[in-house]
């Protein structure tokens, strides 16, 4: 149960960040999902993403809607503030909390059902205003929490557990993240963590929307002979345009990469991307290539994973805005009270 | 007034244009020129959910007394819409003018023996002296100002100053809006009878020279400026986004960084209202003073979020600048018909404190004083205006800002009391008032907690325990007790007397002028206005002290008599409603009907 204590003991040959903290200190209560549930790949890829960046656990804010999906923020950093929120509204709740402090991490954890059906104009126009977060989209295709109903993401053809076939067709969160706005745009899947943990590292960065479409399988109503988005399907089908490393700052110069086959992407904090090309004409700062790459391997069968999109000289949403540097909730009343004077001054234009 | 005729000082205007026709700054001159000469003046507008074409009126009321409330009648009818020139005759006044465009052959089957018609060619003269197309349309309003000047005997220098003080820095237009008034003066001078029997004469009272014309919302958004509001996520909607428009032109004098030229605010613009009130909890959770605005269709929408406020205890602020339900219903029209639904917004038992200011000067107060409320109790704070308050021009006494004020910003952890703590635990209240210590993010790792909608402990913790659940909502009721405590009480005039009115938000102006009026007829009556829900003890006791009490508001349904029903011991027998819900403000004289009939109905049984 979420409200259960994990047992503190820890051994003590467990590797400690810049901080001095264990990987211990990034995780939260005890998981409640299903056995085998991809979503706890998920969230024991955040809590290794987020204790090698050594970011104190505090600095976080996490976020989600509803759904299992929904339920994880409970089961890491549990020493960070939470937000559950209601279905499909975590996009505009993290809005609000990024606007009034900037200073902070956003996590928001959502499904395919919070963010493609219910939440989807929220989804949309988060990505829209490029609010600096990372976003995941553990997509199961079903709606788990309720037993198994198709959700927006299942393909045409995928059948659910008693057999009922899809017929509509799926809502892809990268293309649809491409088209909207977000400034990193990525696909991957929970069971394949070497490819994850960078990726998280490297969302969490980033300054703007950072999307992340994890694949993760529901071994209670989508893990069957029919379905898309199961374990085996997603092994044979995924195609890797692109393999991404991060390398925190204080790495940078001894990393290694040969410049030709390797791209080396800088974040703003000096931290680095170097993507390695598996598909050597994929260019990741071009967008509308991008988006017709995508779209050719989904003709061909092929669910493309990496690092697909990335633009880091976009502005976020408060750089759009002029906000101060100052976070909105850090501004002492003194210097947001126009005073006495001024408000004379304002009401002498009001006779 | 409602019923006497017109004297100097006091009479109505109203002017019938066409909406898109540049009538707006006209119609401002002449209500300005007239609160210029000291007279208490209103200026209602009544337009149409549309951008150009369709029917518009303006009303000024000037009343010596400084009745606010729309007076129900029309003294001067300046009718420069043919489409709706039937109608504009009809609804003036008996003994009243009514002015038209005389360039063009009037209605002659369209008379009426009992009013007087003054024609005066406003196109012809347009067409003679300005050269361009746009100027003869935007003049003919000044012109028409001219000659309500003479007609009034309004002092043309004050009307040229207000004019120099408008074109200081388009000194192109000065010249061309000066020569429009001269020629409206100089028309009506030559031809009628000028001035009129009664006139607008200079007076000097108190507040003449501070007093201000304000909007409601205007002042609201003035009020979240001052509160130290910084975060502020809208959507669109009449009548309310005025308020976010005068939230942004102050902020944008006031609050950009002197050092860095940076904006010490946000606003974001939703993409709808569900997101605009997550975006304002999302900032209320974090430690922002943060609201939005709406209106009824919008606080339907926002309902889901006010209950997750309610119950996961977030502080916000939402105005809801109330108009015309059901559904769309009239956008552009004023009611007061989402008292109900916004006490009790979303599903489970919820409920949520409402302020009820009655004009812009209390909307500017309440408006500061809700976010301390809502720190305070952590929770969402529901200011109710209206349409009436919030876009029509008012007059009011001078705000004034303490200079020593101090937001209330409830309690908070601060970093170095979680280190002094052991163990934190959101939900425990240690006040006994209801209200429980929270903690912001970012501040300590032990302030750490996960904030949710679905059924939690006195901890924090997700539950499913009966008892554990009970314990929550219980205190809930504990934290609403201690509002009635803090939430503005009533304001009441008059003691002793056996009928007492009941009112709220903008009915004030008409309830206190129709008791003036019945009092001078020889029926007394004590008033209250309610400010807040929930309902402080000074209500009931109101209710008890009056053999009949008569509670008016602007709905169909008695919505403030249901929810004083609900919540208090309140007498059906003896309890009347006088409801107005045309979606026009309501006026003195319709209370007073409703009174003398409601008495003459005792009389008979």
């Amino acid at each position: 149960m979420s409200f259960m204590k994990k047992p503190t003991v820890r051994h003590p040959g467990l590797p400690r960040n810049d901080l001095g903290l264990t990987v211990r200190d990034y995780e939260g209560g005890m998981s409640t999902l299903c056995a085998g549930c991809g979503h706890d790949a998920i969230t024991g890829a955040i809590v290794q993403a987020a204790h090698e960046l050594s970011i104190p656990p505090h600095g976080f804010a996490k976020l989600s809607g509803i759904g299992c999906s929904s339920k994880t923020p409970a089961y890491f950093l549990g020493a960070s503030h939470g937000f559950n929120s209601c279905h499909g509204r975590m996009p505009s709740v993290a809005t609000g909390a990024n606007a009034a402090n900037r200073d902070l991490h956003y996590i928001g954890v959502s499904g395919d059902g919070d963010s493609l059906s219910i939440g989807f104009g929220q989804f949309a126009h988060a990505m829209r205003r490029n609010v600096n977060m990372l976003y995941l989209v553990e997509n199961n295709g079903v709606y788990g929490l309720t037993k198994g109903q198709f959700s927006a993401s299942a393909d045409i053809g995928s059948t659910a557990k008693k057999g009922e076939e899809n017929l509509q067709p799926p809502i892809d969160p990268c293309q649809a993240a491409l088209t909207l706005g977000a400034s990193f745009v990525a696909r991957s899947f929970s069971g394949d963590k070497e490819q994850l943990v960078p990726l998280l590292k490297a969302g969490l960065q980033h300054r703007g929307f950072g999307m992340i479409d994890i694949i993760s399988p529901c071994v209670t109503f989508n893990d069957h002979e029919g379905s898309t988005k199961s374990y085996s399907y997603s092994r044979q089908h995924f195609h890797k345009a692109i393999s991404a490393d991060f390398v925190p700052p204080s790495e940078t110069i001894k990393a290694q990469y040969s410049e030709g086959a390797s791209m080396p992407i800088e974040l703003h904090d000096g931290s680095k991307i170097i993507l390695r090309k598996v598909d050597g004409a994929y260019d990741p700062t071009d967008k509308a290539a991008a988006a017709i790459y995508l779209r050719e391997r989904q003709s061909a069968g092929e669910i493309t994973t990496g690092l697909l999109y990335i633009n880091e000289a976009q502005q976020e949403m408060h750089d759009l805005a002029g906000s101060s540097d100052t976070p909105m909730n850090q501004i002492p009343y003194e210097r947001l009270n126009p005073g006495s004077d001024m408000l004379k001054k304002i009401q002498s234009r009001m006779r | 007034m409602s019923t006497n005729k017109p004297s100097d000082n006091n009479f109505t205007i109203k002017i019938a244009n066409v909406n898109g026709t540049g009538s707006a700054s006209a119609n401002g001159l002449l209500m300005k020129s007239l609160f210029r000469l000291g007279i208490p003046v209103v200026g209602k507008n009544y337009f149409p959910s549309n951008i150009q074409g369709l029917p518009t009126w303006y009303e000024i009321r000037a009343s010596e007394k400084g009745y606010l409330s729309r007076s129900g009648r029309v003294d001067i009818m300046i009718a420069m819409n043919a489409e709706t020139y039937q109608k504009d005759l009809q609804s003036v006044t008996p003994g009243g003018i009514l002015i038209y465009d005389a360039t063009w052959p009037r209605n002659k089957q369209l008379q009426r023996d009992d009013i007087t018609v003054i024609g005066v060619p406003l196109s012809k003269m347009c067409n003679e002296n300005f050269p361009s197309a746009r100027a003869r349309i935007l003049m003919k309003n000044v012109v028409y100002v001219g000659v309500v000047a003479a007609l009034l005997d309004i002092d043309l220098d004050v009307i040229r100053s207000l004019l120099n003080e408008t074109f200081a820095k388009k000194v192109s237009l000065l010249d061309g809006n000066q020569l429009a008034i001269d020629l409206g003066y100089s028309y009506a001078k030559e031809h009628f009878s000028c001035p009129l029997p009664y006139t607008a004469k200079v007076i000097d009272r108190p507040g003449k020279g501070t007093d201000i014309m304000i909007d409601g919302n205007t002042a609201a958004g003035l009020g979240a400026v001052y509160a130290g509001a910084t975060v502020c996520a809208w959507y669109p909607i009449t009548p309310s986004t005025s308020l976010i428009e005068g939230y942004k032109k102050y902020c944008e004098v006031t609050r950009k960084d002197p050092d860095t030229g940076k904006n010490n605010y946000c606003i974001v613009q939703a993409e709808d209202e569900l997101a605009a009130m997550g975006m304002v909890l999302g900032a209320g959770w974090n430690g922002a003073r943060a609201f939005t605005s709406t209106s009824g269709p919008g606080v339907s929408l926002m309902s889901e979020f006010l209950g997750y406020g309610y119950f996961a205890e977030i502080p916000a602020v939402l105005f809801n600048v109330q108009r015309c339900g059901p559904s769309t219903g009239m956008p552009t029209r004023t009611q007061q018909s989402d008292i109900l639904s916004s006490a009790y917004a979303s599903h489970g038992d919820t409920r949520h404190v409402c302020l009820f200011p009655s004009d812009p000067e209390e909307s500017f107060y309440m408006s500061a004083n809700a976010f301390d409320l809502a720190e305070h109790l952590q929770t969402p704070i529901l200011v109710l205006s209206d349409l009436d308050i919030g876009m029509n021009d008012w007059l009011s006494p001078e705000l004034t800002w303490d200079e020593s004020y101090q937001p209330d910003r409830g309690q908070v952890l601060t970093k170095e009391q979680l280190e002094e703590m052991s163990v934190f635990h959101r939900y425990v209240d240690r006040s006994g008032d209801g209200v429980a210590p929270r903690t912001l993010p970012g501040t300590h790792p032990r302030g750490a907690y996960f904030t949710r909608g679905s059924g939690h402990n006195m901890y924090g913790a997700y539950t499913e325990d009966a008892n554990e659940y009970q314990q929550v909502v219980d205190r809930l009721m504990v934290k609403w007790n201690t509002a009635k405590g803090l939430v503005p009480k009533p304001i009441t005039m008059g003691s002793g007397n056996a009928i007492g009115f009941v009112s709220i938000g903008s009915c004030d102006h008409a309830v206190r002028e129709a008791r003036d009026e019945l009092a001078e007829a020889g029926i007394s009556s004590d008033y209250m206005r309610v400010r807040a829900f929930p309902f402080s003890q000074d209500v009931q006791d109101f209710l008890d002290a009056h053999d009949k009490i008569y509670v008016v508001e602007q709905n169909r349904d008695s919505q403030l008599k249901s929810l004083m029903r609900l919540e208090l011991d309140l007498d059906d027998r003896k309890t009347e409603s006088i409801l107005h819900y045309n979606g026009l403000p309501m006026t003195p004289g319709f209370v007073i009907d409703a009174v003398n009939a409601d008495l003459a109905r005792g009389e008979a049984a």
